[in-house]
């Protein structure tokens, strides 16, 4: 059923009990051309444009739970792309684009909100980084600006500008990104992949892969075996796991970032707010509530909970930037788990193993790449080449030294 | 979490810096695949679901490195040994 003012008024005259699912629960077939590992944002997307894009629909998605309950449903929901690298900023920003039309294409509301994001800089280093960051993104043809404390004191005046160790000098604002409704992105990509006959499995976890010598030829799974001439593995923070069934070792670590959310507060924040001096970002959904997070944890997890130290920290340096939450009461907080690459930035290739293709690393920003990950992946698969947006995120890069690490950390997952 | 220091006894992890795996060695640098060999030490993980073995740096306490079995799955800590000490079979 197509969504439109029509199908909503013609709904609400008959009680809304004629809305049909958004999308199929399907039943495992014995062999797909494609089968794709992982249920979240970025196995649906990869699903929605191998059919839609390169007209492969013999597609199944294999999600362990339900779709949309791993890092999709867990993330704090902004996109952006502000990236330095140019092996990074036209790929974030085909995303972005994508982004931009993406309710038109998938016929479903995504509620993007372009309501810019705005990075503080607190010191004349800081300053130089972004001017830096927002020359290459402009040099790109991505929007960027400049703004000194002034003209952000203008726009959000309840922060501290005045705090003793990090006065706020500036910020550099990219009016294009904002914030996106993940679970209805999980839900539109499924709606229009399901529609153009992919199948989505729930509950259909990949316990062991299928081998002909050194092709992978399938998926053992928790409902049986399913062949496939190509294995797409797109598992987030579990990338690590899938990749020991391959016998493979990744540049991957999987940490816990946790995020919170506040009580419902009437409209404060206009935009995203990220703070240099420690790391904490911060927007307002539309229910009012302030939705932010800060560092990971720090130290391998699985667990999907952090622990209380980095609630504090994350907390303190909420209240360092702006003060006035002070009273405000937390109403939720939770984790997930991402797999943290060596140089913090992501993986889309072919594996040493025929047959078996990885999407992985995607670290804290995967949410924003969802769109394009999903396509660049579907590109790969289909054409078996990489699409020229994501050329630069190879998995010999670590050992041929083309490292794309955006902030200079080092092989350290736990400092990207 | 908190990790049991053999010098200073049970602190919170917060005390506490994270390096990461402590199973890979820097490699003799006269070997002959050297190279790749590198490559494994600095850049690939196991990052195992379950028991880790894991180097941690006593930073506000002793200042000892210490080398941390702990479940990644549910952040228990099985054992906590100092660095220098034999890492056993
Ligand atoms: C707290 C938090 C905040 C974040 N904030 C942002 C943000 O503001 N902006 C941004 O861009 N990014 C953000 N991210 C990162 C982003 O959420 C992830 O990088 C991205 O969602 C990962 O892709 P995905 O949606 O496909 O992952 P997931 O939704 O995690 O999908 C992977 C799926 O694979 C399934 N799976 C795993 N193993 C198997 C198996 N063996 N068999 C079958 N299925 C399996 C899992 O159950 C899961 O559903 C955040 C992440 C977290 C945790
Ligand atoms: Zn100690």
């Amino acid at each position: 059923m197509r969504y439109s003012l029509a199908s909503l008024l013609r709904q609400a005259c008959s009680g809304h009990r004629g809305w049909a699912p958004a999308w199929r629960d399907a039943v495992p077939k014995s062999a797909y051309e494609v089968v794709i590992v992982g249920g979240g944002g970025h196995g649906l997307a990869t699903a929605y444009y191998l059919a839609k894009v390169y007209g492969l629909t013999d597609v199944a998605v294999l999600e362990k739970g339900g779709i949309g309950l791993g890092n999709a449903g867990r993330n704090t929901t902004i996109i952006r792309s502000n990236y330095l690298l140019p092996g990074n900023n036209p790929f974030y920003e085909l995303s972005m684009q994508l982004w931009e039309g993406l309710e038109r294409d998938l016929n479903y509301n995504v509620m993007v909100s372009q309501r810019g994001v705005l990075n503080l800089f607190h010191s004349d280093a800081q300053r130089d980084a972004c001017v830096r960051r927002g020359n290459a993104m402009r040099l790109h043809g991505v929007d960027a600006e400049l703004l000194d404390a002034v003209a952000v004191r203008r726009m959000l005046p309840f922060l501290d500008f005045e705090n003793a160790r990090f006065p706020i000098q500036g910020g550099l604002l990219q009016r294009r990104g904002g914030t996106a409704r993940h679970d209805a992105v999980v839900w539109g990509y499924a709606r229009a992949a399901s529609g153009l006959g992919v199948d989505i499995l729930q509950h259909c976890e990949v316990t062991g892969l299928l081998r002909e010598g050194a092709r992978v030829t399938g998926v053992r799974t928790t409902r049986g075996d399913i062949r496939a001439a190509k294995v797409a593995v797109s598992v987030a923070g579990h990338s690590s796991r899938v990749a020991a069934m391959a016998g493979l070792r990744l540049p991957i670590e999987s940490h816990v970032l946790q995020a919170f959310v506040s009580e419902a507060l009437k409209p404060l924040l206009p935009c995203v707010v990220t703070f240099g001096a420690g790391h904490f970002y911060v927007s307002q959904s539309d229910k009012g509530g302030l939705v932010f997070g800060g560092d990971l944890d720090g130290y391998n997890s699985y667990a999907q909970r952090g622990n209380l130290p980095t609630v504090e920290d994350v907390c303190s340096s909420g209240m360092a930037l702006m003060p006035a939450i002070g009273r405000l009461r937390l109403l939720r907080s939770w984790g997930g788990i991402m797999d943290m690459s060596m140089d913090g930035s992501p993986i889309i290739d072919r594996t040493p193993l025929a047959g078996l293709y990885l999407n992985a690393g995607w670290c804290y920003g995967g949410f924003k790449a969802t769109p394009a990950a999903g396509l660049c992946f579907a590109h790969l698969l289909a054409r078996e080449e990489s699409h020229e947006r994501a050329r630069a995120f190879r998995l010999d890069r670590f050992a041929t030294g083309h490292l794309l690490d955006e902030k200079g950390q080092g092989p350290q997952p736990n400092l990207h | 979490m908190r990790i049991d220091c053999p010098f200073c006894g049970e602190r919170d992890y917060s005390e506490f810096a994270y390096l990461g795996d402590a199973d890979c060695p820097r490699p003799a640098p006269g070997a002959e695949d050297a190279l790749q060999r590198f490559i494994d030490a600095v850049y690939l993980r196991e990052n195992p679901a379950g028991a880790h073995r894991e180097l941690w740096y006593h930073e506000f306490g002793c200042r000892s490195w210490v080398r941390v079995t702990r479940d990644t799955r549910t952040h228990e800590i099985l054992e906590v040994r100092l660095a220098g000490e034999d890492a056993g079979p």
